[in-house]
């Protein structure tokens, strides 16, 4: 089964008019030596109800967020998808188009992907948004990018409150640039303002921090900006957009690029992709912006239009000298995004918001009443916090599949000092019946421990 | 088709159709005491003005959508020839499979006994891309072409720092897609062009003396932009490793390729796949695409972190990797488009993998052997599974490349790539792939050799295409001259930056 | 193709016009032609020294992407600052409200050994 619609008499009628004898003859340019003898070693192909059923049992092996309430975050999170938005996604005219080349066949691609600048710039306070990049963690490394070119300085100080993989793929990015990355501890829950002042010099190009941070809680921007722009740096802000729907937006705060990742906004986790990453500026660093950008213009009758535009930043013309590789933005995810806005709009954000926030603090004060469970920071947090717990997080983790919950994620798979922390996120979906059966698992995982200390050994 | 009835506007936006007070969905009902942001977070915290979102009910929504949808060419619709992009038919199957909530509903950061089916799926998946690819190391991590391709390069700095110099430059013919030069700049190497000769391969003279001790490696497509089959790239390749270098291969051209001929056997160290564009997984408007990065074994210990390994019957990830480059994205890559792709080679199987590639390159070379007499091919004799045309006899009678493909539009097709290869003067590079009918390509042949006759006949036609689109041709420079990128600019009335 | 008489040319398709010990910069009428509708020109801050014939500058048309060269070394006493918000004049006045850079020349004498008119004229003569 190959797709193809192709009869044997149509395949002999266009050869006879190539000229060709066979069909191997159009491949003779390949090498003998290189071809492939025979047919590959693989399976045979699936009638499509047999291949479904396979894809059905294997998706059946895995503790989905239908089947398990679902605590964790770190940065993808489950929250609420309209209907409307799988429905429109899903459609052949945005699904199977491409990059809007030709613009007079794509308007609809292009004007969504306006709509899409329109409101990150809306959420995050910036004056420029492009039409998104592939994640989060790639999103912070264009934007070191666009700051060292345009600072021209070499020094990086990032925050310990940014995502940890988000660091890592900086670093990744940053290894071939010969950057010199400077990382800054969190204090009670918080960027360090001191350790972030002593860092951050005048050889910085960018300070980033995160809002809210990793452990969830809610920085102070203003101050964090004014470190940076105290040595003449990019304060550069990872927002995450459910949380910019309610807290000051970095750009009221004067950061100087805004990025984040769109998953919370009508994506779903899907095991961590595709993700969206969305990336906003100010006006003047226009032509360093990476990634494609969608502007209005008239056509020849005076009719608005969209077109991409300043395309010479990019690859397929700068070439080597292009302000990014990438070539692609995230068009059916950023789509989602719009979709998504569209149908919650600031009063349904805020909710989502809201809800998130006050349902996290529910949970939170539930888990801290267990005994020998406590909330290490004090610091006010948004839809997340660290819970620490008296034994191993991963430990309470396999316990709480138990009462089919996904519990949380412990941060020993951060950082190995710290056994009994567990990241806890609570979105606008999580019920109170929820919360309570958390709030009971961990007690009796916590007596239970007390009761066979020796569990422990066995969940390292 | 939109509400409003200005005729300069073809659909009106969000901002535009706004009124205060709609509401879309609603959420449940906060079921635990409410205590109020402002007693939960500090003032200064908080947002002084909601965000400026638009008020719509959940019908204009969709409304707004699915008119919006219906300006867009996609290839559900028609042929979609974008040389290079690989625009095939996607099977519905593919999506409905990764939408299971089994698939969709898990998170990163679950335990990894908890999502044995996912492991289960990439690790099937990377099976079969090894024995298609004949290469061992594997990673699904990067989500674009160009990401495999900055992976890549970034693999080839770490082994050959750990060989004691991490050398200087990258070779990339001049026939190359603009992603090369721009990853090799990003990771500090210099980009060092090499020319095609005249008959579109590289010119292996000018190459001989490009490859020096300083070469990190040579990124090459093959089959090349032009459509045609490197055939010295054994050569290339033993040239290269003589120099010590490492030679990679773009994937983008791959349909060509699957189940004929084998890159590991042809000496290439890297190759990458473009899961969106040789096994079917839809482009969604620019993304998302899906990358694999495919290595030789002892390129294997440089792979992005983590790298899924077999377990006893299962999978697991491996973190404990020294050697790694890192990360290249926040957690396993584009998994969604992992189980498109898996579920279009389950269907296809062993002998539909080659049946692709056989069937592009028939598409491509009839539809050749059909416009050839009209538009002058770039080069004579066969192609693979794309070829390029000049439309430089149309330019002689006042008609661009750039108006034979806005003409293609009034008809109801794509138009091809245009003006790519930069080394083709009027250049038309057509993809027709493997998923369109004779009657399919018959009728865009029909269609361009039309537009030929008119370039004669009606020349103020062509150039004054197209009419029957959505809207005319648009005025790119006023865009980029007076940025008008929001809402917000364009209530403000003037040009952003 | 209008090629003035009195300026200085490139094989760039650069012209100069020599103003006492400076010399002004811009691109000919045929070079705007063929990179059509300028969106943007980044030029260099004055006070910068340039190298002859190296890259000091870029002009960015819709598609298009070209560098610009200096002429004769030297130090950039002036930029055209119209430019920032009408880049169109080096669409529609390349030889005069479209100049781009005053050069204060290393060596003024540099700007004889530059192609002159009828030598520029019959270059394009070869392109066409």
């Amino acid at each position: 089964m190959s797709f193809v619609g192709r009869s044997d008499a149509e395949r002999k009628a266009m050869l006879d008019r190539i000229g060709a004898r066979s069909l191997e003859d159009l491949w003779g340019a390949i090498p003998k030596e290189f071809r492939v003898p025979g047919a590959l070693a693989l399976p045979a192909p699936l009638a499509e109800y047999e291949n479904a059923k396979r894809f059905e049992a294997e998706a059946a092996r895995n503790a989905d967020a239908g089947r398990y309430a679902c605590f964790l975050g770190a940065g993808i999170y489950d929250h609420f998808i309209p209907s409307a938005v799988r429905a429109i996604t899903s459609r052949s005219e945005y699904a199977t188009a491409y990059t809007p080349y030709q613009p007079e066949v794509a308007q609809g691609t292009l004007q969504v992907i306006f709509e899409y600048q329109s409101m990150i710039r809306e959420l995050t306070g910036m004056e420029v948004a492009n039409a998104s990049m592939y994640d989060a963690g790639t999103a912070a490394a264009e934007a070191v990018h666009l700051a060292v070119g345009a600072k021209g300085r070499r020094r990086v100080v990032v925050s310990a409150g940014l995502h940890p993989h988000h660091r890592q793929v900086l670093a990744t990015y940053a290894s071939a640039g010969g950057l010199e990355i400077v990382e800054v501890p969190l204090a009670g829950g918080r960027t360090d303002p001191a350790a972030a002042k002593a860092a951050t010099n005048a050889e910085t190009a960018a300070f980033l921090w995160a809002q809210p941070n990793f452990e969830g809680v809610v920085e102070d921007g203003e101050a964090l900006t004014a470190i940076a722009h105290g040595a003449g740096a990019y304060s550069v802000a990872v927002g995450d957009p459910v949380a910019l729907s309610v807290l000051t937006p970095p750009g009221a705060q004067g950061a100087d690029i805004v990025v984040g990742e769109g998953q919370p906004l009508g994506v779903s986790m899907s095991y961590g992709g595709p993700l969206v990453g969305f990336f906003a500026i100010r006006k003047s660093d226009v032509r360093r912006l990476p990634g494609r950008l969608s502007g209005v213009t008239v056509d020849l009758d005076g009719r608005r239009g969209f077109v991409l535009t300043l395309q010479t930043r990019e690859q397929h013309i700068r070439r080597e000298r292009a302000t990014s590789n990438i070539c692609t933005n995230q068009g059916l995810m950023a789509l989602a995004n719009t979709i998504h806005l569209a149908l919650l709009g600031a009063e349904g954000m805020r909710d989502v918001a809201t809800q998130c926030l006050e349902r996290a603090h529910y949970l939170a004060e539930r888990a801290a009443r267990v005994p020998g469970v406590s909330l290490p920071h004090a610091a006010p947090f948004f839809r997340e916090f660290v819970l620490r717990l008296p034994g191993p997080a991963s430990s309470f983790v396999t316990h709480a599949l138990g009462s089919s919950l996904l519990a949380g994620v412990p941060l020993s798979r951060f950082d190995r000092s710290r056994p009994n922390d567990l990241l806890v996120a609570v979105t606008e979906k999580r019920t109170r019946e929820e919360m309570d059966r958390y709030a009971a698992t961990l007690a009796a995982w916590v007596k239970s421990r007390a009761a066979a200390p020796a569990e422990e050994a066995a969940c390292p | 088709m939109s509400v409003t009835r200005d005729p300069s506007i073809v659909e009106a936006t969000l901002r535009e159709v706004s009124v205060a007070g709609h509401r879309g969905p609603r959420l449940q009902p906060l079921d635990v005491p409410a205590q109020g942001a402002a007693a939960l977070l500090p003032r200064v915290a908080l947002r002084a003005t909601a965000p400026a979102l638009p008020e719509v009910s959940e019908p204009s929504v969709v409304r707004h959508f699915v008119n919006l949808s219906t300006l867009n060419h996609h290839i559900d619709k028609a042929l979609y020839p974008l040389g290079s992009c690989t625009m095939k038919y996607n099977p519905k199957l593919n999506d409905e499979m990764a939408r299971l909530p089994g698939f969709a509903g898990i998170h990163p950061f679950q335990p990894e006994e908890t999502v044995p089916g996912a492991l289960a799926v990439i690790g099937e998946l990377h099976e079969w891309l090894r024995t298609i690819m004949g290469m061992p190391g594997i990673t699904t991590q990067p989500v674009a072409g160009a990401q495999c391709e900055l992976t890549a390069i970034l693999m080839a700095r770490a082994y050959h720092t750990d060989h004691g110099d991490p050398r200087e430059e990258v070779i990339v013919p001049d026939s190359a897609h603009g992603t090369n030069p721009s990853t090799v700049a990003q990771v500090g190497y210099k980009v060092v062009t090499v020319p095609s000769g005249p008959d579109g391969l590289v010119d292996m003279e000018a190459l001989k003396k490009a490859i020096s001790s300083k070469t990190a490696a040579m990124m090459l497509t093959n089959p090349n932009t032009l459509g045609i089959f490197e055939r010295e790239v054994g050569t290339i390749a033993r040239w290269i490793h003589e120099a010590g270098a490492l030679l990679y291969l773009d994937g983008a051209n791959l349909n060509a390729m699957v189940g004929l001929a084998s890159p590991g056997a042809m000496g290439f160290d890297f190759a990458h796949i473009n899961l969106h564009k040789t096994f079917s997984t839809p482009h969604g408007g620019g993304g998302p695409g899906g990358g694999v990065l495919c290595v030789r074994p002892d390129l294997e210990p440089y792979l992005p972190s983590p790298v899924l390994v077999s377990d006893g019957p299962g999978y697991r990830w491996d973190h404990d990797r020294p050697r790694s480059i890192g990360r290249v994205h926040s957690y396993y890559g584009n998994f969604g488009i992992l189980v498109r792709a898996l579920a279009y080679m389950r269907s296809l199987g062993a002998s539909g993998v080659a049946e692709v590639s056989r069937e592009s390159i028939l598409n491509a070379n009839y539809l050749k052997a059909r416009l050839r007499d009209a538009y002058a091919p770039s080069h004579e004799g066969y192609c693979m599974h794309e070829f390029v045309l000049s439309a430089n006899r149309q330019k002689a009678r006042g008609v661009k490349a750039l108006d034979v493909a806005k003409r293609l539009l009034d008809f109801g097709f794509h138009a091809p790539t245009t003006y790519f290869p930069l080394i083709v003067d009027e250049a038309l590079m057509i993809e027709p792939t493997e998923t369109e009918t004779k009657a399919s390509l018959d009728a865009f042949a029909d269609v361009m050799l039309e537009i030929d006759r008119e370039s004669i006949e009606s020349p103020d036609v062509v150039r004054g295409a197209p009419t029957k689109t959505p809207v005319r041709r648009l005025d790119e420079a006023r865009a980029a001259r007076n940025l008008v990128l929001s809402w917000q600019d364009l209530e403000a009335g003037h040009g952003g930056a | 193709m209008n090629v003035p008489k009195d300026l200085r040319y490139t094989k760039e398709h650069e012209w100069v016009r020599t103003k006492g010990g400076e010399v002004e910069v811009g691109i000919t009428e045929y070079a705007q032609g063929e990179l059509g509708d300028v969106i943007f020109v980044d030029l260099p801050a004055p006070g910068t020294q340039l190298a002859a014939m190296k890259a000091f500058g870029s002009i960015d048309a819709v598609k298009t992407v070209s560098d610009l060269f200096a002429p004769v070394a030297g130090e950039v006493v002036a930029v055209n600052e119209a430019l920032k918000d009408n880049p169109a004049l080096v669409n529609t006045s390349p030889y005069e409200q479209g100049w781009m850079v005053r050069i204060r020349a290393a060596n003024p004498a540099d700007v004889n050994g530059l192609l002159s008119a009828d030598d520029y004229e019959k270059l394009l003569g070869a392109h066409a």
